[in-house]
């Protein structure tokens, strides 16, 4: 699947929540939940998202021209974000992922219910992944 | 609890009737701001509609209308904190400015190298920094008092860091993070006979406590409208009259001159010498129906409500499995800093949010405080006139169920 079609996928999953925070919040947490672990020994300065509030670490391995992200936060729905984003960019190549335009948080209207500290926060995540994509 | 007019002043308040994400509004956010009663909305829009002007210098009707108002504030709020006179009252935009004028203006004369300046572990940014910039011009040293682990001050480690050298002692009347309602009393005391100055910073504490600056015998007593129902942006400093007289103007402009040429500029008599250009004349007058707001209710009534309101959310609280409180002082008003065992604080803050409960997260501009606690940050419910005893059991209920997740 590309990163459009994923992207697709994931609003007409909000879409099932019909705009309410609360469902949408808890949603984001159980996203988060199953977002595979981050072992903690990646779990190092180094590593940290910049222009995050909460602590998100984020790290990639290639294989085969392709990138495999891993990630964690100590906070739960910042977590559920960052599965969104690490679903997204899994398994590209460098050059799919820095074209990818992220349309889906606009479609949602996911800055509604995130507030602004954590749409800048967002965006820093996916600033992160772009820079992690040409630079691993 | 009972015969409060609780229902009457919710009323009063109209965002209190607010749906917000499809829940009543249960606004615990009342240290950072508080909501605006309907009479002090009436008097900003009647100033508008009705005798906006700029004051002091016109001769028409309007100007008279909006200057008369204007001062008429100042008498009020002289006599709601028990100034002796007008000239004690000087309007800024708030805590903030109010402290950074006086630490400014004494900066200019008043210190001299290697003197001393005393704060405390509890307090807001705004009462640290301005003291360490000038600290830093002047080569002054700060020196700041110990909190203990309930979140009250070291009465003695106070008095072990007073020498000749300490000239001013600027301390949190009661604290935004812990609810701490320190003893100013008895430091001010201290310090009045050692001729240090002192400075209280009460923005927390005028909407909740009878504040009698001469009773306080404090030098400077600080606080801003918009926490105690009044509108944002006006503040004030009350200054003992012979201190004020001595010290320099702290911006230059319009309206604290009295004759300007390019060779020489006269200032002002207080308190115009320290409000320089055109002042938040609308705010000001909305500021003065707060306040009679809040007399017609009576301070007596407030805090003794606000202080039931408080023991029942206290006792609420404990009850709650894996909530610590930070802050456990038995001198402290309505406002619970607390971290929790298995939920970070912004997801806690999102959570109830989306339940309709306004409230605070993060560090509250008190990073040393946080250091000290080991703390990133706290959840913070504060709480105000207009709270029920049946917002704190939703909110009860409401996070009981989130830990339980």
């Amino acid at each position: 699947m590309n990163t459009i079609q994923t992207q697709n996928d994931i609003v007409e999953d909000f879409k099932v929540l019909e705009g309410d925070l609360e469902m949408t919040l808890n949603y984001l947490m159980e996203l988060g939940e199953a977002l595979e672990a981050l072992e903690e020994k990646h779990k190092i300065d180094e590593n940290i998202v910049k222009g995050c509030q909460s602590k998100v670490w984020l790290t990639c391995t290639k294989k085969d021209d392709k990138i495999i992200y891993k990630g964690d936060s100590n906070t739960a729905i910042t977590k559920g974000l960052l599965s969104i984003l690490i679903k997204i960019f899994n398994n590209k190549t460098s050059d799919e992922i820095i074209k990818t335009d992220l349309f889906f948080i606009n479609e949602i209207g996911l800055n509604r219910f995130i507030g602004t500290q954590r749409s800048n926060g967002l965006e820093s995540m996916e600033k992160k992944i772009k820079l992690l994509a040409v630079t691993v | 609890m009972d015969n409060f007019p609780l229902k009457k002043i919710r009323n009063d308040f109209p965002i209190l009737n607010s749906k917000i994400n499809k829940h009543q509004l249960v606004y615990f956010d009342n240290a950072a701001t508080t909501q605006k009663p309907k009479a002090v909305i009436d008097g900003i829009s009647n100033y508008y509609k009705n005798y906006n002007a700029n004051i002091h210098r016109g001769i028409h009707t309007l100007a008279e209308k909006a200057t008369e108002e204007f001062e008429q504030t100042r008498s009020i709020v002289k006599d709601f904190i028990g100034a002796s006179s007008e000239k004690e009252i000087i309007f800024t935009r708030g805590t903030t400015e109010g402290l950074n004028l006086i630490a400014s203006s004494l900066g200019k004369f008043y210190f001299k190298e290697g003197d001393e300046i005393i704060i405390s572990e509890m307090e807001h940014h705004s009462n640290i920094v301005p003291w360490q910039m000038i600290a830093n011009e002047n080569k002054l040293e700060l020196k700041v008092i110990e909190v203990s682990s309930e979140g009250e001050i070291d009465i003695n480690h106070f008095e072990s860091l007073i020498s000749e050298k300490t000239k001013l002692v600027s301390l949190v009347y009661i604290s935004n993070t812990l609810g701490t309602i320190n003893p100013v009393d008895k430091i001010i005391d201290k310090c009045s006979r050692n001729n240090i100055l002192t400075v209280i910073d009460g923005a927390q504490s005028s909407a909740h406590k009878k504040i009698n600056v001469k009773k306080l015998n404090c030098d400077f007593y600080v606080f801003s409208a918009h926490k105690m129902y009044g509108p944002t942006g006006v503040g004030v400093v009350y200054g003992k009259e012979k201190i004020l007289e001595k010290m320099p103007p702290y911006m230059g402009g319009g309206e604290m001159i009295k004759d300007v040429s390019f060779s020489e500029t006269t200032y002002n008599d207080l308190p115009y010498k320290f409000e320089a250009g055109t002042p938040n004349i609308g705010d000001v007058i909305g500021f003065k129906e707060a306040i009679n707001y809040i007399q017609n209710i009576g301070r007596e009534n407030i805090e003794s409500y606000e202080m039931s309101l408080k023991k029942y959310t206290e006792e609420a609280i404990h009850k709650i499995d894996g909530i610590k409180i930070i802050g456990t002082s038995k001198n402290k008003i309505g406002i619970f800093s607390f971290t929790t065992k298995n939920v970070h604080y912004y997801d806690l803050g999102l959570l109830l949010d989306a339940k309709g409960i306004a409230l605070r997260t993060g560090h509250h501009c008190t990073q040393p405080l946080m250091d000290k606690f080991k703390l990133e940050g706290t959840v913070r419910l504060s709480m105000a006139m207009y709270n029920s005893a049946e917002e704190v059991d939703f909110f009860v209920e409401s996070i009981s169920k989130l830990l339980r997740r």
